[in-house]
């Protein structure tokens, strides 16, 4: 049978996705134990209980100086920040799509203006942020939301033009005004689309917010991980990427969820 | 414009009226009056101006020159509660359940704001909406979203949807040009059905001879009867057949009218019906 004809079973499927993730994970753990057994103190890569040690230091046992379970308090701080910045990109976002998407005298000025705004990379002007907002949360917010806006305004403008124009059409003549037109018809139509952009732009936020975080910050998961980097200790950095790749995955999880909750009618009307 | 009105009786009148894209022309020198409660079928080869004078009667576009009156008043120059249209694809809306869709016409005109009712006349609206889906015999689909309808059950919703509205044009354009011969049917019989209830001046346009011969009170045929080899866009098309097909003496009428090459497959398709 041709390659391209073969599936695997639903067994075979299950084992074939936790396959790769084994052989790293084996890899992983074979380097780490030669290394330690030539030298008990090597930080490179560090053994499961070393990291395990590090993980109950830094989320069970309170910080010596300031009492606070710090692990916590980082999670806190940055899915604050990014929760924040995505709320608010997820709204300036939908807002410039469905303007610029639906409504051509607000679309002519407003598409180009986004689709250069979209080019201009954010990491380049986090200085201005810094000097403009402080180096308060506002500055780490706004690198979110000046990041992933324009993605999502553009995403949304284009789904917003895709909608047939005969819907708009047929909404008119049963006498809907610009405003119900957009309330009834485009923004249920792009609802399920932001939530799917919000999904793939979820990286792109993660990153900015790691960014900002390690240049200006007193607390976060960014910060922590490059603060431990001056004493090379991979013994907490490993852990916390695992656990921002966690809280990545679990956002997606949550979103795609949501979006089938909410929108039974995408899948459907997609076809 | 009223004594106009009163002199000719017409509900709709063109008066010549002209659409041109660029130096491309579309239609010509289009004069008719339409009498309320005419069934006008537009029937022609395509590209040669139906879909583009349906666009024209629904205000989606405007003539290039002339005017089209409805009632005596020139026609509003962007669609409205006026005139309903159901289209060949796209006419019913992916993220409403059916009773929705039906129901939405009933809301958008009474909520300017919100677009939607609340409470009591939000049930009220429902109900109305439920009947009328009783009637093109969707009652049992009132919960689900029109992509679990098969193709005839959406246009059935179109239909409603765009009936709830009480217009008093309706405009089809394709409207069963997707749909099974079986269906197609059905969907004929129930459209006159609702035709001779309602009264409606309707505006049909299609491909299929015999559809727009078996459904219409008047055949329109849109045709162009000049063309330059040299400049295909240069001239238009017109309306080239004008038929009434009151009740009575349908099929002579049709026969006679015909030119030879029209009158060759519409008997065809007649006697196969």
């Amino acid at each position: 049978m041709r390659l391209i004809n073969r599936s695997p079973s639903r067994g075979g499927r299950l084992a074939l996705a936790i396959l790769p993730f084994a052989l790293l994970l084996a890899l992983y753990l074979a380097h780490s134990a030669q290394r330690l057994e030539l030298n008990p103190n090597d930080k490179l890569l560090p053994s499961f209980g070393q990291m395990s040690a590090a993980v109950e230091r830094l989320a069970f046992t309170p910080d010596e100086r300031s009492g606070d379970y710090l692990f916590w308090l980082d999670t806190a701080s940055s899915l604050k920040r990014l929760g924040t910045g995505l709320a608010i990109a997820a709204v300036a976002g939908l807002c410039l799509g469905v303007a610029a998407g639906t409504l051509p005298l607000f679309g002519a000025p407003l598409s180009p203006l986004i689709t250069v705004l979209s080019m201009v990379p954010p990491l380049a002007i986090l200085p201005i942020l810094f000097i403009v907002f402080g180096l308060g949360e506002l500055s780490k917010v706004m690198l979110i939301v000046i990041g992933i806006t324009p993605i999502l305004a553009r995403d949304l403008e284009q789904r917003a033009r895709e909608i047939p124009p005969e819907l708009l059409i047929k909404a008119q003549t049963l006498g809907a005004n610009t405003w119900t037109l957009i309330l009834r018809l485009v923004l249920p139509q792009l609802m399920p689309r932001l939530l799917i952009s919000l999904r793939l732009v979820m990286g792109s936020a993660w990153l900015f917010l790691i960014a900002a975080e390690a240049i200006a910050s007193t607390d976060g998961l960014g910060y922590r991980i490059f603060l431990v980097r001056r004493y090379m200790a991979m013994d907490v950095i490993l852990p916390y990427v695992a656990w921002i790749t966690l809280l990545a995955w679990a956002m997606d999880y949550l979103l795609w969820r949501l979006t089938r909750l909410l929108f039974p009618w995408h899948e459907g009307a997609k076809a | 414009m009223n004594d106009k009105k009163g002199r000719t009786g017409a509900f709709i009148q063109v008066k010549n009226v002209w659409k041109q894209y660029g130096d491309q022309v579309v239609l010509e020198r289009l004069n008719m009056n339409i009498a309320e409660g005419e069934f006008c079928t537009l029937v022609g080869a395509s590209g040669c101006g139906k879909s583009t004078f349906l666009r024209l009667l629904l205000g989606q576009e405007a003539p290039s020159r002339g005017e089209i009156l409805l009632d005596g008043q020139p026609l509003a120059d962007e669609p409205d509660a006026s005139r309903g249209v159901v289209f060949q694809r796209y006419s019913v809306f992916p993220h409403l359940s059916v009773l929705d869709n039906v129901a939405l016409g009933l809301e958008l005109p009474r909520a300017p704001f919100l677009g939607r009712l609340l409470g009591r006349s939000k049930r009220d609206a429902r109900e109305q909406a439920t009947q009328m889906l009783h009637k093109v015999g969707l009652d049992h689909a009132l919960d689900k979203y029109p992509a679990q309808l098969s193709g005839g059950m959406q246009q059935r919703l179109a239909i409603a949807q765009a009936l709830i509205m009480k217009p008093r044009v309706l405009l089809l354009d394709e409207p069963f040009g997707a749909l099974d011969p079986g269906i197609r049917k059905d969907m004929h019989a129930l459209l006159l059905e609702l035709w001779r209830e309602t009264r409606l001046t309707v505006f049909m346009v299609t491909h299929d001879l015999s559809e727009g011969f078996s459904l219409g009170s008047r055949v329109l045929v849109f045709d162009k009867p000049r063309i330059d080899p040299h400049a295909p866009g240069a001239y238009g098309a017109r309306v080239t057949y004008d038929i009434s097909l009151h009740d009575g003496h349908r099929a002579p009428v049709a026969a006679d009218s015909l030119p030879a090459d029209l009158a060759g497959r519409f008997q065809t398709a007649y006697q196969g019906a």
